[in-house]
């Protein structure tokens, strides 16, 4: 049933505890957020699980698998991919170009096939290629891939962010502030398109977000970190009524709206 | 603050600085050195050229920075900047005219204040300069008042005749090869520098050219567009024959003086095109490059030489262990480096570079590599009884070797594996996040930039016949560095064009070798404040959507304008 299981997890920087003791399991299929005021330990936490970090102590299983002390690149092939708070495209390369990255390690074509231009080299080729425009179109970015991804307007790159990330067919997607810098209408279409993953592609969602509208309007479980702890956890309603949350978090004598 | 003085202010700030340039560039013997070549024949000097040309630059930076939309204000700026420069030069004049300066600068002699004068008195020479500086500001200023085709062919026409004024010497010989071409020689050039009339004529010529270009391009490219895509294709291909055939029968045209520059352009680009793949598409600063080179020139002597005596194989046998050592140290000293980056990855490379220089140097190494007495009797290549002896034929291997290199540079660039260097270099911590392996990729883009440059070192090799340690040295790297920088890193016209620009020039203008790394440092500086992508860099590349859907197409028409941001 879990796709993720975090047990126990600890991550120090010296004397400071980011992560400590963090116990969190992801279902499948869900769309799960995780909360906290800023420093709580979120993005730590998503770094031990894509392996920039290596826990100290615990264990982080993806699908039963665990994947302590994994590089970055071999989490990725196992169907873990992340997006960043502040959005990291390849600014130089072309939208394409971007898209076609994430597909890279389901493409096998070597140094002597791509020189020669191999039959299956170039089949390969033209298969991404399909593929990416596919993607492009998924997060419709349709008829911009030749642009440089740094010419594009803040909500596209968004979508491109996490267009590249699809390319790798994940099963986890990672999602660190998707909302972030976006106006209500855009941020209503995020949550639309975060939900259509979800349901049209199969893939399990845990995000990291601080707009409680966006957190409390798509999530099906919510964490709720602070000083890298677990202080609360269940649906969005309990976490609404849960006198510890509104007063560690949201602050006294605040209403969740 | 008037705003009239703001731009007075301007114009005398820029003039400054072309006056400060004028006299350093008289002061450390440039301008008298250049006054030694005749662009037009006993008219104007290359000394004189330069000096007009800092400002002409200057009024004409001073013309486009003016604030506002008023002509007249451009031009005043202008003309302010060109007499300010000339005020700078003519009080260095002055100060050379009553003070001793020479205790100081060797190079201030009297001869440079007699051509700065103009060969008159004090006071008249110093009038006739501010003079030349207003009239030349305001020429300047008018230049960029110009429209752009009014520019573009003045310009053309200019620098034509600079240059054919410039390469007398060398297009001379090469015009004298071709019994009817010979002509050319007696009517455009006198003995020193280009006939008044070969001028005019040029100058005319190569303007008319351009405007016509200008005028009739246009209609051209849309009468090529309107062309069916089977005609486009031959019209293409016969483009590419015509280039290959020129590329043929180039060393024969030129002669042999040149085809031996161009064979040294050639090993560059060579060089060039294996860097642009570690630097240009990896993003892997690399300043040790040139120990590859050195390594593929070594094998190929080991190899080869009967003045060592152990192998004596043929160049063909030699050459895949030349670039296999090549590969293979590419990957040895790329294994340390891998965790490092940006600086620290160069210095670390630096390293490298000298380490394997004075390794071949060493006492240890002797008995193998000839210590400083380098190794000689290298055997020429020969394809059969065919042997490349001369610079001529030995441009057709250097070319037969660029094209092939220069090929799978294109191959990778647009394949799955340049894709994954390029990504590198842009963010290695998110290229690792979409599942690109760090080390085989890093591993793989210094083995391929290795492999180059064993190459050019093999052919190196041979053509001189012997191998020195002291050819390896640390510039050459550098040298390398700067080619890609100026042609644009990551293209590859662009390597071939800063190879040409950087190499080829200052072997065809040996006399001034002296100044050459002060030429060097000082393009490198206007290239990075004026152009820092590079003279042909690599151009955004429109492939994956030409067969874009309708139905896509309608969705960016249709997505563009609620984009607000």
């Amino acid at each position: 049933m879990a796709i993720l299981i975090a047990k126990g997890a600890t991550k120090q920087f010296g004397g400071l505890v980011a992560v400590d003791d963090l116990d969190l399991k992801v279902r499948e299929q869900s769309i799960h957020s995780v909360i906290g005021p800023n420093g709580a330990g979120k993005t730590t936490f998503f770094n031990c699980v894509t392996g920039f970090y290596k826990v100290e102590a615990g264990e982080i299983l993806f699908q039963g698998r665990s994947v302590v002390g994994l590089l970055p690149d071999q989490i990725v092939q196992l169907g873990v991919t992340r997006t960043y708070q502040n959005i990291r495209l390849f600014p130089n390369l072309t939208v394409m170009e971007n898209i076609l990255v994430g597909l890279h390690g389901h493409l096998k074509s070597g140094f002597f096939g791509i020189i020669l231009s191999a039959p299956a080299t170039r089949k390969e080729e033209i298969a991404a290629g399909e593929e990416a425009r596919r993607i492009l179109k998924f997060v419709n970015l349709a008829g911009k891939g030749d642009l440089l991804a740094k010419n594009l307007p803040y909500g596209d790159q968004r979508r491109l962010e996490i267009g590249r990330a699809l390319a790798t067919r994940p099963k986890l997607l990672l999602l660190d502030e998707p909302t972030a810098g976006m106006n209500p209408r855009e941020t209503q279409g995020m949550m639309d398109f975060i939900r259509h993953l979800r349901d049209k592609m199969g893939i399990t969602i845990l995000l990291i977000e601080h707009q409680m509208r966006v957190v409390m309007g798509i999530s099906e479980t919510v964490t709720v970190l602070d000083y890298g702890r677990k202080i609360a956890e269940g649906t969005p309603a309990e976490i609404r009524s849960n006198p510890e949350v509104i007063e560690a978090y949201l602050g006294r004598g605040s209403a969740a709206h | 603050m008037q705003p009239g003085f703001g731009l007075w202010q301007s114009g005398m700030k820029i003039g400054l600085i072309a006056g400060g340039v004028a006299v350093l560039i008289s002061l450390i013997g440039m301008v008298e050195a250049f006054s030694q070549r005749f662009i037009i024949s006993e008219g104007i000097t290359l000394g004189q050229t330069l000096l007009l040309t800092v400002g002409l630059f200057a009024s004409y930076q001073a013309a486009r920075k003016t604030p506002g939309p008023r002509p007249f204000g451009r031009l005043a700026n202008a003309a302010a900047a060109g007499l300010t420069a000339a005020a700078v030069l003519g009080f260095f004049i002055f100060l050379g005219g009553h003070l001793n300066l020479r205790k100081v600068f060797i190079n201030a002699s009297p001869l440079l204040f007699k051509l700065l004068t103009f060969e008159q008195e004090l006071g008249p020479g110093i009038c006739l300069l501010l003079g030349i500086g207003a009239a030349g500001g305001i020429v300047a200023g008018l230049f960029f008042l110009a429209s752009p085709r009014v520019r573009k062919t003045l310009g053309a026409a200019c620098g034509a005749l600079v240059a054919m004024g410039v390469l007398q010497d060398l297009l001379a010989p090469t015009f004298a090869l071709w019994g009817p071409l010979a002509v050319i020689n007696d009517w455009l050039y006198e003995v020193n520098g280009l006939s008044l009339g070969g001028a005019v004529f040029l100058f005319a010529g190569i303007g008319s050219a351009t405007h016509l270009w200008g005028r009739k391009g246009p209609a051209i490219q849309r009468a090529f567009g309107r062309m069916s895509p089977a005609r486009q294709k031959t019209v293409r291909l016969s483009g590419w024959l015509l280039v290959a055939l020129l590329l043929l029968v180039l060393p024969q045209i030129l002669g042999l003086f040149l085809s031996e520059v161009l064979t040294i352009v050639g090993l560059y680009v060579l060089l060039g095109l294996g860097l642009n793949i570690v630097v240009g598409y990896a993003g892997l600063l690399d300043l040790g490059y040139v120990a590859f080179f050195a390594i593929g020139s070594y094998t190929i002597a080991l190899l080869t030489s009967p003045e060592l005596g152990f192998f004596s194989l043929s160049f063909w046998t030699a050459l895949p262990f030349a670039i296999l050592f090549g590969v293979l140290f590419g990957v040895l000293l790329g294994i340390p480096v891998l965790k490092m980056r940006g600086d620290y990855l160069a210095i670390a490379t630096l390293g490298f570079g000298e380490i394997i220089r004075i390794l071949v140097l060493s006492d240890f190494l002797r008995p193998w590599l000839g210590g400083a007495q380098g190794v000689g009797k290298i055997p020429k290549i020969a394809i059969g009884a065919m042997e490349f002896g001369t610079p001529q034929e030995i441009y057709y291997l250097i070319l037969a070797g660029c094209l092939v290199v220069g090929f799978i540079s294109y191959r990778l660039r647009d394949s799955r594996l340049g894709r994954a260097w390029m990504a590198l270099r842009e963010d290695e911590d998110v290229a690792q996040a979409m599942g690109i392996n760090l080390v085989s990729t890093k591993l793989l883009a210094f083995a391929t930039g290795a492999g180059f440059s064993a190459l050019s070192g093999a052919i190196f090799a041979t053509k001189l016949g012997s191998v020195y340690p002291h050819s390896f040295n640390v510039m050459i790297s550098i040298n390398i560095l700067c080619v890609i920088i100026v042609g644009g890193m990551g293209s590859i016209p662009g390597v071939i064009l800063g190879a040409v620009a950087l190499v080829g020039l200052p072997e065809l203008l040996r006399e001034f070798a002296e100044y050459r790394l002060l030429v060097y440092g000082a393009v490198l500086v206007a290239m990075m404040l004026l152009r820092p992508e590079g003279l042909w860099p690599e151009a955004v590349r429109r492939r994956e959507l030409h067969e874009e859907e309708p139905e896509e197409a309608e969705a960016k028409t249709a997505s563009s304008p609620d984009r607000s941001r």
